[in-house]
């Protein structure tokens, strides 16, 4: 059911998005239909694929670089309380800086290739990880950790036996986000400087008043991040059962 | 007026004019307490009376303002903990662990290996009424089954002192009346030094050899019962209801 509604309002989305740019005021340079954007996806799929391929990486690897920096600083700042009073602060900052003034510079520090897209892509993408699972690692009931206190447990087994599998469903949270924002962050890299990747292509597509497969790249870019977040979602019913049956419970 | 050198030093339990304050406001005032061996020992008293407070100041999670705590000669908090077993009131286990490995933590908290730790846990489910139920979450547990891998969880690294913290304030009458005849009965047969702490008068009588009642906010002792009553006991034995209404007249005082 919940399925079918998505489908139905995706479907007249499409028909309000045809009929829209069927509309003789609005300029075909403006809004290609859906049919046009159908037709380019079909006509410049290999180059298209190519492209995406190359965006592709460039978020993967940098959600892989965000993940696991991400999680490594939240574990830090949770064991060591001076360190996270004070780089939270800090950490706030690092998204405060506007990414579209940051991207040239990382293109110049870092050169043309993909090492700009990946600091961008993991800069933008650690901050949901990190910040969830600090709320993760300090959501834990007090009676629990005296529990532990009084089992004897030392900080280290505490941190593993019960903190960090507490705070997982805190951490896909986080990456949920992370997964959602990563293409942005790619598209922003692209933008910057770089010679191949679906970005660089929108960009091109658009001062060649290519419109058809601006969209065309724009599709693929929504549907890669809407992947991504299901991959996420999916991998997370796997890792943490026990949370699902509590909600349903 | 016993000094601290006449005290032995394998006596279970004993405190010494035990104060506790938070800030302004004083939990525990005075408190005098021994645990005679293998002797289970209830201390009832009214919400706020600094009965969970006087729980934790013995296994070693808190230490006193004042006075001093000793259990089996140990008086450092952290030595405390180890001669401890502490129980608290709800069950606390872990929802991605199964219930063997929910018992088996007590174990892995000792620095054994979990494969080893489960091997070690899993002769007693069947004791615990527990047989088949080692794989089940405890999502999938009734409220009694759940505390009762819980009692397994404090009960597996064999620490002298049972310290219990309202062991079934979280459950239905019918299951607390059910745990409470289990409990006796496993004490019965396995006897231990118990510090039961609770708000409930009938349960204190049916399980505890001693009977020590606090008075509200700051808590001290007002008064001390010996059950002695021959067990296996009955809930509705006349004797013990007498014994009920005694502690209960005491409270209300």
């Amino acid at each position: 059911m919940r399925y079918a509604l998505s489908a139905l309002l995706l479907v007249g989305f499409v028909l309000a998005w045809q009929g829209v740019a069927s509309l003789d005021s609005v300029d075909d340079l403006t809004l290609a239909s859906p049919v046009e954007t159908w037709d380019a996806l079909r006509a410049d799929w290999s180059l298209l694929w190519d492209n995406a391929w190359v965006t592709l990486v460039e978020v993967l690897l940098g959600l892989a670089i965000a993940a696991v920096a991400g999680v490594a600083l939240a574990v830090a700042m949770h064991l060591v309380r001076p360190l996270r009073d004070a780089a939270y602060p800090l950490l706030v900052a690092s998204q405060a800086i506007p990414i579209v003034v940051l991207a040239p510079i990382f293109v110049l520090a870092f050169d043309y290739g993909i090492g700009p897209k990946l600091a961008i892509v993991a800069l933008i993408c650690f901050f949901p990880i990190t910040v969830n699972l600090l709320d993760g690692l300090r959501s834990v009931e007090p009676d629990l950790l005296k529990l532990m206190r009084s089992l004897g447990a030392s900080r280290l087994r505490t941190l593993r036996s019960v903190e960090l599998p507490a705070s997982l469903p805190f951490l896909f949270s986080g990456l949920k986000v992370a997964a959602t924002v990563s293409v942005i962050g790619a598209v922003f890299g692209e933008w910057a400087g770089a010679d191949e990747g679906l970005g660089r292509l929108v960009l091109l597509g658009n001062s060649q008043l290519q419109t058809p497969r601006v969209y065309a790249g724009l599709v693929i870019l929504t549907l890669m991040a809407v992947t991504l977040f299901a991959l996420v979602v999916l991998v997370e019913r796997i890792a943490c059962p026990w949370n699902r049956k509590e909600q349903i419970a | 007026m016993q000094t601290e050198a006449e005290a032995p030093a394998t006596e279970p339990l004993s405190l010494e004019n035990v104060t506790r304050r938070y800030g302004e406001l004083t939990a525990l005032a005075g408190i005098d307490l021994r645990l005679r061996q293998g002797e289970i020992t209830a201390v009832v008293g009214p919400s706020g009376s600094g009965k969970s407070t006087l729980l934790e100041l013995v296994a070693g999670l808190q230490e006193p303002d004042g006075g001093s705590v000793r259990v089996n000669g140990a008086t450092r908090a952290a030595e405390r903990r180890e001669e401890c077993a502490f129980m608290p009131q709800r069950d606390l286990l872990l929802p991605w662990r199964d219930a063997l490995g929910n018992a088996a933590l007590a174990l892995e908290c000792q620095g054994v290996p979990r494969a080893e730790a489960r091997r070690c846990a899993a002769p007693l489910f069947e004791r615990f009424g527990l047989a088949e139920f080692e794989r089940a979450r405890p999502a999938e547990l009734s409220g009694g089954m759940r505390q009762r891998v819980a009692f397994l969880r404090t009960l597996l690294p064999g620490r002298p002192l049972l310290l219990l913290d309202e062991p079934f304030g979280a459950l239905d009458a019918i299951t607390r009346a059910d745990l409470q005849e289990w409990l006796a009965g496993m004490l019965a047969a396995e006897p231990r030094t118990v510090l039961l702490v609770t708000h409930d008068v009938e349960e204190a009588v049916f399980l505890a050899d001693r009977v020590l009642v606090l008075s509200p906010r700051p808590g001290r002792v007002l008064a001390e019962l010996e059950v002695g009553l021959p067990r296996p006991r009955s809930v509705t034995d006349p004797d013990l209801a007498l014994l009920r209404r005694e502690a209960l007249e005491v409270l209300r005082s």
